[in-house]
């Protein structure tokens, strides 16, 4: 009796945080259908949003931006976050404690100081626009890529690399077929939170940006006091579906195969 | 470490180069600013900016709101870890998809999304009328911004416990089971004190955030209420005065990261990890 309780309680509690974190989420994507442009009443349903979506250039503008800059930034934190963590776990006591601690700094600084503070340093000597918030994007993408192989690193074994060696292979052939398979894991987790983090940015790109760049993110924010476009609503919830979808084949598909 | 692996520490040049040219000259750029005026002379009044009452209310105000959040976020990450843990939905990665997921919905959308449920004419509003209920008038007051920080950052809360409780040898539970201890006390002298490594890291990056978020405070505190976010944010955007914005992040930054020492003082977990492989 009390153990049904129990279980009765938790599933409970399961369903009240699943409401939480997807009422808002339903509620976008119930508005990408709403023929009204009003933001609360239904008037009915209607695919247009989704059709106009693709002849607005602002926002498919503001898209290319997004996903360019999430897979530039995730590509050039991987390879360097990669080659970083590597180098840290061979490092001695010192520099390994220096190194972590340079490591944690974006992680812990709150966004709206690391962006401002990347934007007092480029005005130095760039200009605000794609490149700057490209850079600023790895710097706080990295850590989250070295903090995915780093355990990685750790757990593999170091062993057959250094036989390869010994058996004459090259430094670059045996990290590619020796050490490189047994990270991938850790790689890809590391590239898909450094995509994550960047295409959910904003108050860092929203410091680094100056005018006229825009992501999907600044341009919201942007127009939240002319009213948002329900073509937004319809572009947003295609994107949640492909990630749902994407996430769906990639974490079960793989999970099957190993039970059977 | 074997000869043919201690070369290896040069890979990180490059990233060591990017950490001095854009994680620590920034700081030192904003220190600048913070220590000057718009002559260039020294001054330490934007620094000392912070105790102004409007800064310091604002600054408190932050105080509580990150306080609140991050006990909340605690009190409702462990109840979820545990429950995935009996439901065994802890094998796979079921939990981390349905935490993640909802990251992809845009982050400012989400948050007009929220607007949407909570206004005094909102969605949770007109349902509670037809259901007959007193409506909520919690629009533009810190409970709305309160829900819109838990919101976004329970995840990064329940993430790091899930992992640390998610080790736990089934093993150590058993044995503990097998020796009279009830569920509340395996808790208090199993799970527990396992899952404080865990338990720092949402600390860490639930306190953060949710001190220093403008975006937050703007859209779902109607802008009368004011974190020390938007404070900063508006030296820099309206009023223009970049020195007096960079003395308050400053400020900020070295409260931020003196609390944050303080939590993690014990906290060398990965160090550890780092060392075993390198003693092998």
């Amino acid at each position: 009796m009390a153990r049904k309780l129990t279980g009765f309680l938790s599933r409970f509690y399961l369903l009240l945080i699943m409401i939480f974190l997807y009422a808002p989420i339903l509620v976008m994507v119930v508005l990408s259908f709403n023929s009204s442009r009003s933001r609360v009443v239904w008037e009915g349903f209607t695919l247009n949003w989704y059709v106009r979506l693709f002849s607005n250039h602002q926002i498919m503008d503001a898209l290319i931006n997004t996903l360019v800059l999430a897979l530039a930034s995730a590509g050039i934190s991987l390879v360097m976050g990669l080659l970083a963590a590597l180098g840290i776990s061979a490092m001695r006591r010192r520099g390994y404690t220096i190194t972590m601690g340079l490591t944690n700094i974006p992680l812990l600084n709150a966004d709206i100081v690391t962006g401002i503070a990347l934007m007092l340093w480029f005005i130095h000597f760039m200009p605000l626009s794609f490149h700057s918030v490209l850079i600023a994007h790895v710097t706080f993408n990295i850590p989250y890529v070295i903090l995915a192989v780093l355990p990685k690193i750790q757990q593999m074994n170091i062993s057959i690399y250094e036989a390869s060696r010994d058996l004459g292979a090259s430094a670059v052939y045996g990290f590619f077929t020796m050490i490189l398979p047994q990270l991938t894991g850790g790689l890809v987790s590391g590239f898909f939170m450094a995509f994550t983090m960047s295409m959910d940015d904003f108050v860092i790109t929203y410091f680094t940006k100056g005018p006229g760049f825009n992501t999907l993110s600044t341009m919201i924010y942007g127009e939240i006091r002319k009213g948002i476009k329900p073509e937004m609503y319809a572009l947003s919830t295609l994107i949640f579906v492909t990630v749902f979808a994407l996430l769906l084949v990639v974490n079960f598909l793989p999970g099957r195969q190993e039970e059977e | 470490m074997s000869n043919t692996t201690r070369g290896f520490k040069w890979l990180s040049g490059p990233y060591l180069l990017w950490c001095v040219g854009f994680t620590v000259i920034p700081l030192l750029v904003i220190v600048q600013y913070a220590f000057t005026d718009t002559t260039g002379a020294f001054t330490l009044s934007n620094i000392l900016a912070i105790l102004d009452p409007i800064h310091s209310k604002a600054f408190l105000f932050s105080l509580e709101i990150a306080l609140g959040c991050t006990v909340l976020c605690i009190l409702l990450a462990y109840p979820l870890v545990l429950v995935f843990r009996r439901l065994h939905l802890s094998r796979g990665k079921f939990m981390l998809f349905v935490l993640i997921l909802p990251m992809w919905m845009n982050f400012i959308l989400r948050l007009l999304a929220w607007q949407m449920l909570l206004s005094n004419n909102g969605i949770i509003n007109n349902l509670l009328i037809r259901l007959g209920l007193q409506p909520l008038a919690v629009a533009n007051t810190w409970i709305s911004i309160m829900i819109g920080v838990i919101y976004e950052y329970l995840p990064y809360m329940v993430l790091p416990i899930y992992n640390a409780i998610t080790d736990i040898d089934e093993g150590v539970i058993q044995a503990a089971q097998d020796l009279g201890a009830d569920s509340g006390t395996i808790f208090r002298k199993v799970i527990f004190p396992l899952s404080i490594p865990g338990l720092k890291s949402g600390i860490t990056m639930v306190f953060v955030p949710s001190m220093t978020s403008f975006v937050i405070a703007d859209l779902l505190g109607g802008g009368r209420l004011q974190l020390i976010g938007n404070i900063i944010e508006q030296e820099f955007n309206r009023s223009m005065d970049w020195h007096l914005g960079s003395g308050l992040s400053v400020a900020l930054m070295v409260f931020v990261l003196i609390s944050m020492a303080f939590t993690m003082k014990s906290e060398n977990v990965v160090e550890e990890e780092g060392r075993q492989w390198r003693v092998n």
